[in-house]
């Protein structure tokens, strides 16, 4: 099981900046260990935020995102109190979903 | 006459261009940081970290809330700018590595060899040590750096410490003071601390435990010195041994007076 999510959601002014912390290895596939074989890729597919049951965003992700990968993003509408859902997917269908309130 | 003359202006030019580029790299590498330093992947360690002083674990089954880090047993907030000092319970000086090993043997009953099999933790193998470290190192950001030598075992592990540092030794006949003993020096494009002057030692020291984006780890202080040591092709410098507690005494009380800043993030 992955280790949780460090989610960051403040409100101003009508748009919500939303801050994403995940931890995962994101191995390309394309690296050898030290016995010369290949390490499997092992990578965040899809990644997808929701807020009141709205995709508020939908990302495509391969694997030229670095190891624990940071995210940051803007979404409007979002109001003080209430709950942001962040989910990942990997290659191997090993997924994550954190919750966080809005600040 | 005259090319003499044209070629030592060019080469003066070539120089200036040189210290200039390096210049705005270092900038850029100042802003990089500064991009990072948000979304700073020590968070992840230090969530971690809190989980493991927490749990119940070892032989006797209890968690690490009782160790007593030097302001009381289960007092975190601060205590690591006050590391490493004189603890009487075990009669020696300890840094934060050190006295969490000694916590896990006399509070969880964990064996010697089993607390301290893992320092450095690398993909999988993760290291409790730099979880824990994270955090609570994080729970003296912001606060001044006050270690002590009034204790006569602090002032000899500040003493053999400093002796270390100028101690040059090894197949390249290397010190600390080496690298860190004059401003300005840097490996590759990274620049060094001038680990002699104040600035140096404290901008040096309150920056660790760090996450090394070219690692993808956390890094704590022991890792630091340890790595140092084999930078300079010495013996491999032993986990919480007398010299690396000696070296971080050392270390340590010259940063005295800065505000702890990490964990930081690094290249």
């Amino acid at each position: 099981m992955a280790d949780p999510m460090r989610i960051r959601a403040v409100a101003r002014d009508g748009v919500v900046n939303v801050k994403v912390l995940m931890s995962h290895e994101m191995e390309t596939g394309q690296r050898k260990d030290g016995a010369g074989q290949l390490v499997p890729a092992h990578f965040i597919q899809s990644v997808s935020a929701t807020h009141n049951g709205k995709v508020v965003l939908s990302a495509q992700w391969g694997p030229a995102v670095s190891k624990n990968p940071f995210l940051e993003f803007n979404f409007k509408a979002g109001q003080k109190g209430e709950r942001i859902s962040v989910t990942w997917v990997d290659n191997k269908g090993e997924q994550r979903t954190d919750e966080a309130t809005i600040n | 006459m005259t090319v003499f003359r044209t070629l030592a202006i060019a080469g003066l030019l070539l120089g200036y261009a040189a210290v200039t580029s390096a210049q705005s790299a270092v900038d850029e590498i100042a802003k990089y940081r500064q991009q990072l330093q948000d979304g700073n992947p020590a968070d992840l360690w230090e969530a971690r970290g809190e989980d493991v002083w927490k749990q119940k674990r070892g032989p006797k089954g209890v968690s690490l809330e009782r160790c007593d880090l030097g302001l009381g047993p289960g007092v975190v907030t601060g205590a690591y700018a006050q590391l490493p000092r004189y603890f009487s319970d075990a009669d020696r000086v300890m840094d934060l590595e050190t006295r969490l090993v000694h916590c896990m043997v006399t509070l969880q009953g964990m064996s010697l060899a089993d607390a301290t099999k893992r320092p450095f933790g690398s993909g999988t193998n993760r290291s409790d040590f730099e979880a824990l470290a994270a955090w609570i190192t994080a729970e003296s950001r912001g606060t001044k750096m006050n270690v002590s030598i009034s204790h006569p075992k602090e002032a000899q592990a500040y003493r053999l410490g400093e002796k270390m540092f100028y101690f040059r030794g090894g197949p390249h006949d290397f010190a600390c003071a080496t690298c860190h003993g004059e401003s300005g020096k840097r490996i590759r494009l990274q620049d060094l601390p001038n680990l002699t002057e104040k600035a140096g030692a404290q901008l040096g020291y309150t920056t660790w435990p760090a996450y090394r984006v070219s690692q993808g780890e956390l890094r704590t202080f022991q890792w630091r010195l340890y790595d140092c040591f084999r930078q300079q092709r010495f013996p491999e410098l032993k986990f919480t041994s007398e010299a690396s507690i000696a070296l971080t005494t050392f270390l340590a009380y010259n940063a005295n007076g800065a505000a702890f800043n990490a964990p930081a993030i690094k290249r």
